[in-house]
């Protein structure tokens, strides 16, 4: 890799550095080739699966409507509901978590007040501390209180986003001038409304990067709707999928139609977060400098 | 958010911040409260709190006869001394280990590509090397498992084109570098996105004067991109650290397409995971938890504090 740079740069003009071109394209055939396998076996069937067919190209008869249809009707329509479960636990814990991490961020790198050092010390040690650590307790505690296997359950712990206060507060300390504050304070505008109308806006981009962030992780989340839930009708998409592979895998013969289904299932799982990412673009990309830039 | 403010930015804008008299401190301190409330109690209740009731619950044996009583420091003894717990313990030091660097090498090398070659192909792969990022670590291990597998995945048409035999990614020797790409997969896009942010963020006339100065392309990666970039490397680092050591989506779901070469104690978190769960074993499950998120704790503060003065995020 040294070698082509190298070579690249030296001849740089002219050659449009073809040879990195090619080495990107490389890459992008390794990124994308899960995707691809997904993609061209949601079409197939189980004897298209198992047939011994290529398994990157589709099969004689491409049933992408048919395998839909089976995603969304097995097992009374189950998908559908993990779907709007993650939507739910991702949109509520994803703007919760971005909610307080705006105010805090913001109070943090505007306001001196007695303990500010330490509870931002506190804050920094907190996102050393891994997430998986606090599941176990989280969940004898909720147990405790008889709130596993529900919905807040899930939502509750998601509202803790210390990186996000970070970011937040980086951001804010660098881009909004207190000078502005104070302006907004000598034409008698309250703290409250200097933050909503004056910082707020200027904190959009880092917003919709802790925002998108949050909503990720949340989406994404598996070690903890594994641990707090045992209703499968609270199941978000990943442990619902999780549940579905490890019945495939147990019985190979029976389990063979939900190998097409769980294939099915996993395509439609990430579309929704791929749109998000791809409409966004704009927002997220120079959001997410925040934190190493300083 | 120029570069330039590494060093000096914190004491300076603390000074800056500090409003002129007038107001009345205390109510600015309780403005600032505040503000910081809403997260806090969510920060004592999710976070403090399940440390300490971890802590109080490790440091307590519940036994079928006698029911529960105060051990003190025998979970932690027994976690340190049992074989499950330091093979998954070794298994993830080993995995971050290679993973790291690998991942960090290739990052930094997409980065720098992506930094000097502008064309709509460049930024479009930059698009599609970072969509593994949005997807959730369960899918990724299942779309990779499928790809291994001997069932439906390509390997053995692939390497059956050169009359090979296909390596078994889910066998118990291969398992490592299975896992090892996936998560290079997953993760590899978002921390050359950062990286490429902070090369951005690079002012372009430091590159003209270093060329005036006879420096080449190579000589300008080597001493002015990377090391003004060293502190997004040690945030993904950090973040990388972090990740490895409490490694639990992917051996979890790819232990059930991978017979017998991922047992239920692979990784610590899986074995706690294991003891709490499957074996309803609260207080030693609480015990390893509270261990590892000490031992990760520690590991990463150390480290930063070593690195501080080269510009970390703590500094």
């Amino acid at each position: 890799m040294t070698v082509t740079i190298d070579a690249a740069s030296r001849r740089r003009r002219p050659q449009r550095h073809l040879p990195l071109q090619i080495l990107l394209g490389f890459l992008l055939v390794y990124f994308l080739i899960p995707f691809w396998w997904v993609v061209v076996n949601s079409s197939k069937d189980a004897a298209g699966l198992f047939g011994g067919g290529n398994a990157l190209w589709f099969a004689e008869d491409v049933d992408f409507i048919g395998n839909l249809q089976e995603l969304f009707t097995y097992s009374g329509g189950i998908y559908t509901r993990w779907l709007l479960n993650s939507t739910l636990y991702a949109v509520v814990g994803g703007v919760g978590a971005t909610a307080l991490a705006v105010l805090a961020g913001y109070g943090f790198a505007k306001y001196r007040f007695a303990g500010r050092r330490f509870s931002f010390a506190v804050l920094l040690g907190a996102v050393m501390v891994p997430a998986t650590a606090l599941v176990i307790p989280t969940f004898i505690m909720f147990s405790r209180l008889g709130l596993t296997n529900t919905i807040w359950a899930v939502i509750l712990p998601s509202l803790l986003n210390p990186f996000g206060v970070y970011l937040m507060h980086v951001y804010v300390r660098d881009a909004v001038p207190d000078e502005l504050l104070d302006a907004a304070r000598v034409d008698g505008a309250g703290e409250l409304r200097s933050f909503l109308q004056v910082a707020l806006p200027m904190m959009r981009p880092a917003m919709v990067t802790v925002l998108l962030l949050s909503v990720v992780a949340t989406w994404n989340n598996y070690f903890l709707p594994l641990a707090m839930l045992s209703d499968n009708d609270l199941y978000p998409v990943t442990v619902g999928i999780g549940q579905w592979q490890g019945i495939a895998s147990a019985n190979n013969s029976g389990g063979t139609s939900l190998w097409s289904i769980i294939i099915m299932g996993s395509l439609v799982s990430v579309i929704p977060l791929i749109i998000a990412f791809l409409t966004l673009q704009r927002h997220w990309r120079g959001g997410l400098a925040i934190g190493s830039l300083k | 958010m120029t570069l330039q403010i590494t060093e000096t930015a914190p004491p300076r804008t603390e000074k800056k911040s500090r409003r002129k008299a007038g107001k009345t401190p205390l109510r600015e301190q309780l403005i600032g409260w505040l503000f910081i409330g809403p997260f806090g109690l969510v920060f004592l209740a999710f976070l403090v709190a399940p440390l300490v009731y971890a802590l109080y619950l490790s440091l307590f044996r519940k036994a079928m006869i006698g029911g529960t009583s105060f051990v003190l420091l025998e979970n932690y003894t027994k976690a340190f001394t049992d074989p499950s717990f330091l093979d998954g313990a070794w298994f993830v030091i080993r995995f971050s280990l290679v993973l790291i660097p690998v991942q960090m090498l290739i990052s930094l090398a997409m980065a720098l590509i992506l930094d000097i070659v502008t064309s709509r192909f460049a930024r479009f792969s930059r698009l599609m090397i970072f969509l593994p990022y949005a997807i959730p670590a369960v899918i990724g291990a299942l779309m990779w498992g499928f790809l291994y597998s001997k069932n439906f995945g390509p390997l053995g048409d692939v390497f059956g084109l050169f009359g090979a035999t296909a390596p078994d990614f889910l066998s118990r020797d291969l398992i490592f570098y299975g896992l090892l790409n996936i998560v290079t997969w997953q993760w590899a896009g978002y921390y050359m996105i950062i990286l490429y942010a902070a090369l951005q963020g690079i002012d372009p006339t430091l590159y003209e004067a270093a060329r005036i100065d006879g420096a080449g392309n190579w000589q300008i990666t080597l001493r002015i991109k990377i090391p003004l970039i060293t502190p997004a490397l040690l945030l993904i680092l950090v973040f990388a650290l972090i990740g490895t050591l409490q490694f639990f989506n992917e051996p979890k779901i790819l232990r059930d397409l991978a017979a017998g070469a991922i047992g239920p104690d692979f990784t610590p978190n899986m074995y706690a995971y294991q003891q709490a769960f499957g074996l309803a074993n609260f207080n030693y499950g609480s015990a390893i938890s509270f261990a590892l998120g000490a031992v990760v704790f520690v590991c990463v503060y150390i480290f930063l504090f070593a690195t501080r003065k080269r510009g970390s995020f703590l500094s």
